[in-house]
């Protein structure tokens, strides 16, 4: 029991008390010497041992998984490392010399250096009769290994065929269904209102698919010529995808008293390009450089809303042959 | 304007004389006309009926043109009313103007009074009684992300349409909300039954409601925005310190 | 014991030279050459963090329905990808803490990375012979944008979907090829198929971070070649004598304290802030969107030169040659890493003509014309880059958003211009007093040394 005792207070003085400076062996140093300083030797300590402490309720919290788990993790480990980071600067400015060496910095060149290189590698080949043949077969060798092995690449996509760009699932007689695929009905859209219709039975998330279906008052369209059938009943469906980084036509400004309020439009809340519903979907703001495609559609004899065709132009945002080419039906 | 004060006077005669056991109108009634007169004629006209030529004030639009300046209230219900008083919308502090979230000038009998007022000039709908605790929250999320999230935020924290401001929905109370749904003031959408029925409205009040105070289990919630106010305290707290840290560290230099 | 260990590695490595050497290597002292280290350990900490997250991250775009502790998403459809990012920030113990530390570095990682390009380039450390160093820099902050990019967007929620349309925006809108290019990429038009979740997510976890170390590896290798720059802070500070301290004991205890700092930062925030918060955005379909989505702060910038753009395609006949996002999302960061790139050989063949080796660093006082210029590009950078947030600044301060827009467009050409001219003008004051102040204290010194001759002589 006492010997227990014994080893416990040999073993604390042994951490806790102080020694004597050790005695470095003759000669000149090459750390400079400076003075102790006990008051910032105990900072770093203490820092030291709170870091621990904090670091040792990281896994204990996590064990007992406490609410709110997440700050109380957090500010364990963050804590820890922040009172560990602070002991070491203080041991930086304080417990360690701070030397100031001076040195030369390395040379700006070695000429010698960059002549020898260029003469052994001009004397390798000295036994070369035709250099410049030799260097181009070499050369040309190189490059068709690295076209042969970059070759691979175009199995990644389909980069030689832009049709897939063109597609929409929309043909003539598709019906418009909702996300849950049920049909819409002609009479289900309603004037200051906005829809989101899918062709039926394709996939929702081709940037082909989805549509932004308002009604308008009759007097209230402005359709250009060609555009003039495709809506019905005052109903107009537009592509859903901004013809200017394709997201996500979701906001339809419907003025509650027209005279007083900003007009209608559709409007794409990544970059707000603003299109006019009654128009044909022309750009009345923002950034979008093409005009939203409209879908024609048509009311069948049960009252459902169809497809009548293709879009008049292709979706989604513009690239190279955007004006050249007609959606794919 | 004669003839419509009496077909005004006609239309309170026959309210009067609809109002049960009672020969004179009610106190309330007779509170919500002089209100009414007070603060809502100028632009919405004798009797909620808009006129061609209604008096304007401030930098109003009605000096140029001479077309009505606010809609008729007939036939909006005690819905309206009660949204539009009720958040502060209304009274406008002048034309022209979106209406916004603002100090509600009524006290609560006046309230009811422009309310009954308003839903006496003619047949329209009753303030809503939502019941979102039969609504479910996922289902709300749903819906809100289709049709309300695109203006308002999918947090609800409320957004930009170009022209327009779609406000945040944190004071809003389920009743507010399920009246808006149903009006579509400014330039927001109206959704009728059909569109978004009541079960569904129901649980778009609940995922709202829920938005008023979502799970932040990550801390700090920072409005949730996003990244807007993430890159903020990236650079005014995260940085800062870093940088402050840095030149705990390091030396600066010495003029000279 | 410490012999022993030096003698054991030693006798096997022949190391001791070499680690006698870089124990007395030569740091520089000032604080503002320590941000590049900032930007070093937030690389360290995301390397650790985004490991331990792709043990339990999948990258199928699988459908699967949520059925976890997260009410307001039970029973909606997603990918198995965003399920499993809503798995580590909800079932995971402590999973989440992980992923916002980890969210949190990437952003003080670019952050750290764009202070210290700032200090090296008003201070020409860019200079002859450190161009090489410069371009690595400049690389590897090319690659942690498209890295920080590809991590958010593999999270699959309503943000990073959006995110990802908008990439699909602007690669099919590169001029000539930039269709092409995009079905490649997303193997087919947007959204492309599942192969896209894949390519994203060993670009993001092995292809990019790669590519970082390495280029991370040469930046510090050609430092250590040449020697770390220094201010003439006094007479010993000379462009061939280097003054500082030796990495150890001296550099060794800060840089340490300093990546613990660092790191204790992150997880503090990582614990007390919260970022992206994928469960409140709900899963990504291309037909749904939110308002006021943003990207991370480093592509705001890109948000903002998008946003300004004026609505139009720029066709020849029926051939769109330039598509619109290209100008924002493409040309506008080329143009702006492009002056970074070109810049130390522009301003040696134009302004300063200056060829010369140097080690000491220029205040930016001392170069007024690179500061000037430097001011007005990172201002006009700046500018756009705020503009990107002018719908939040519309819904808060009700700035219309439109007139914010039409202001900008004019702004961001004459407000940078402006603000160098005067940052120019600044830098020549600032240097004509200090020069006024030498020659006066010069004319007082001969003043005093005149008397001094005056009393010396009087008595002969």
């Amino acid at each position: 029991m006492g010997r227990a005792k014994d080893v416990l207070i040999s073993a604390a003085l042994l951490v806790v008390g102080r020694h004597r400076r050790p005695r470095l062996g003759d000669g000149e140093r090459i750390v400079p010497d400076g003075p102790a300083e006990r008051g910032w030797e105990s900072v770093a300590i203490v820092l030291f041992g709170l870091a621990a402490l904090s670091a040792l309720a990281f896994p204990i919290l996590y064990g007992l998984d406490v609410s709110p788990s997440t700050q109380l993790l957090g500010i364990s480990l963050g804590l820890s490392l922040v009172l560990a980071g602070a002991g070491l600067v203080v041991t930086a400015h304080k417990l360690v010399v701070t030397e100031e060496i001076e040195e030369d910095y390395p040379p700006e060149e070695h000429p010698e250096e960059q002549e020898l290189v260029d003469r052994i590698v001009q004397e390798s080949g000295g036994r070369l009769t035709r250099r410049r043949l030799f260097g181009l077969a070499l050369g040309g060798a190189g490059g068709a290994i690295a076209l042969a092995l970059v070759t691979p690449v175009v199995s990644l996509g389909p980069v030689f065929r832009i049709s897939p760009l063109l597609g929409t699932p929309w043909r003539r007689g598709r019906r418009l269904v909702d996300e849950d695929g049920r049909p819409w009905l002609a009479s289900d859209i309603e004037e200051n209102d906005f829809y989101t219709a899918f062709p039926e039975g394709a996939d929702d998330e081709e940037l082909g698919s989805p549509l932004i279906l308002v009604r308008l008052p009759k007097h209230a369209l402005r359709l250009p010529e060609h555009l003039r059938d495709f809506p019905a009943n005052g109903i107009v469906a537009y592509s859903k995808i901004c013809t200017h980084a394709a997201c996500a036509i979701s906001l339809y400004r419907t003025p509650l008293f027209a005279q007083d309020e900003p007009r209608r439009a559709l409007v794409c809340p990544c970059h707000y390009s603003t299109f006019d519903p009654a128009d044909g979907g022309s750009v009345i703001f923002g950034p979008a450089g093409r005009k939203l495609p409209m879908l024609p559609i048509h009311v069948d004899r049960k009252g459902h809303l169809r497809a009548a065709g293709n879009f008049d132009e292709p979706v989604g945002p513009s690239w190279w042959g955007v004006r050249l080419r007609k959606p794919n039906p | 304007m004669t003839t419509r004060r009496a077909a005004w006077l006609v239309a309170l005669l026959a309210l009067v004389a609809a109002v049960p056991a009672a020969a004179a109108p009610t106190p309330l009634v007779e509170l919500g006309r002089h209100l009414y007169g007070q603060h809502c004629v100028a632009c919405h006209g004798m009797n909620g009926v808009r006129t061609p030529r209604a008096i304007g004030f401030g930098r109003s639009r009605t000096q140029t043109e001479q077309e009505a300046v606010a809609p008729s209230l007939v036939g909006v219900g005690a819905l309206a009313a009660d949204f539009y008083l009720r958040t502060g919308y209304m009274p406008l502090p002048h034309l022209g103007l979106q209406p916004r979230r603002a100090r509600v000038l009524f006290t609560e009998r006046q309230l009811r009074a422009l309310v009954g007022y308003v839903a006496s000039l003619g047949p329209g709908p009753k303030v809503p009684t939502p019941h979102p605790q039969r609504g479910n929250i996922s289902a709300g999320l749903h819906l809100f992300t289709d049709h309300c999230a695109g203006c308002h935020q999918i947090a609800a924290e409320g957004g930009y349409v170009t022209g327009a401001v779609a406000p945040p929905l944190e004071e809003a109370t389920s009743t507010q909300i399920a009246e808006a749904v149903r009006i579509g003031p400014y330039v927001m959408p109206r959704f009728s039954t059909k569109a978004i029925t009541d079960r569904q409205l129901d649980s778009i009040i609940a995922y709202v409601l829920y938005a008023k105070h979502p799970d932040d289990r990550g801390g700090w919630a920072l409005g949730h925005l996003g990244p807007v106010p993430e890159g903020l305290v990236t650079w005014f707290v995260a940085a800062a310190a870093l940088v402050l840290t840095c030149m705990a560290i390091g030396k600066r230099l010495k003029h000279g | 014991m410490i012999r022993k260990v030096v003698r054991f590695v030693d006798q096997r490595s022949g190391g001791a030279p070499l680690l006698r050497k870089t124990l007395r290597y030569l740091f520089p002292d000032h604080w503002s050459f320590l941000l590049g280290e900032v930007a070093l350990y937030a690389f360290v900490v995301l390397v650790a963090t985004g490991t331990y997250l792709a043990l339990f991250y999948s990258d199928s775009t699988a459908e699967v329905r949520y059925h976890g502790p997260y009410r307001p998403l039970q029973g909606q459809e997603m990918t198995e990808a965003y399920h499993s990012v809503l798995n580590i920030s909800f079932s995971v113990r402590a999973g989440l803490l992980i992923r916002q530390t980890h969210h949190w570095a990437a952003d003080v990682f670019v952050a750290a990375i764009l202070l210290h390009l700032l200090r090296i380039f008003f201070t020409g450390a860019y200079r002859k012979p450190r161009e090489l160093t410069y371009l690595l820099g400049l690389s590897i902050l090319g690659v942690s944008l498209l890295e920080g990019y590809l991590g958010y967007s593999l999270v699959d929620d309503l943000l990073s979907g959006m995110g990802l349309a908008i990439g699909y925006a602007v690669a099919v809108s590169i001029p000539f090829v930039g269709a092409n290019l995009a079905e490649l990429i997303w193997d087919g038009p947007f959204p492309g198929t599942h192969a896209f979740f894949s390519r994203m997510y060993i670009a993001h976890v092995f292809i990019f971070p790669i590519l970082i170390a390495v280029l991370l590896t040469a930046h510090l290798a050609l430092v250590a070649l040449r020697h770390h720059t220094q201010f003439r802070a006094g007479p010993r500070q000379t462009e061939r004598k280097i003054v500082g301290m030796p990495t150890f004991p001296g550099q060794t205890p800060r840089s340490l304290g300093l990546f613990l700092i660092t790191a204790g930062v992150l997880f503090l925030l990582g614990g007390l802030a919260q970022i992206n918060p994928v469960w409140l955005w709900g899963p990504y379909h291309t037909y749904s969107s939110t308002n006021g989505a943003q990207p991370d702060w480093y592509l705001g910038w890109l948000i903002g030169a998008l946003r300004l753009m004026p609505g139009w395609d720029f066709a020849i006949g029926r051939y769109t040659v330039i598509p619109n996002p290209f100008w924002g999302g493409v040309l506008f960061p080329l143009a702006v890493f492009g002056f970074l790139l070109g810049w130390p050989w522009v301003e040696r063949r134009f302004v300063s003509h200056d060829y010369g080796y140097h080690n000491l660093l220029d205040r930016p006082r001392d170069a007024p014309i690179r500061t000037g210029i430097g001011v007005g590009v990172f201002t006009f950078v700046a500018m756009i880059f705020v503009a990107g947030a002018a719908d939040r600044i519309d819904v808060l301060f009700g700035w219309s958003y439109t007139s914010q827009i039409w202001t900008y467009r004019i702004a961001i050409w004459l407000v940078p211009i402006a603000i160098g001219v005067v940052a120019h003008r600044v830098c020549v004051e600032l240097l004509e007093g200090e020069q006024a102040e030498r020659s006066r204290r010069l004319a007082e010194e001969l003043a005093r040394r005149d008397g001094e001759r005056h009393t010396l002589e009087e008595p002969a």
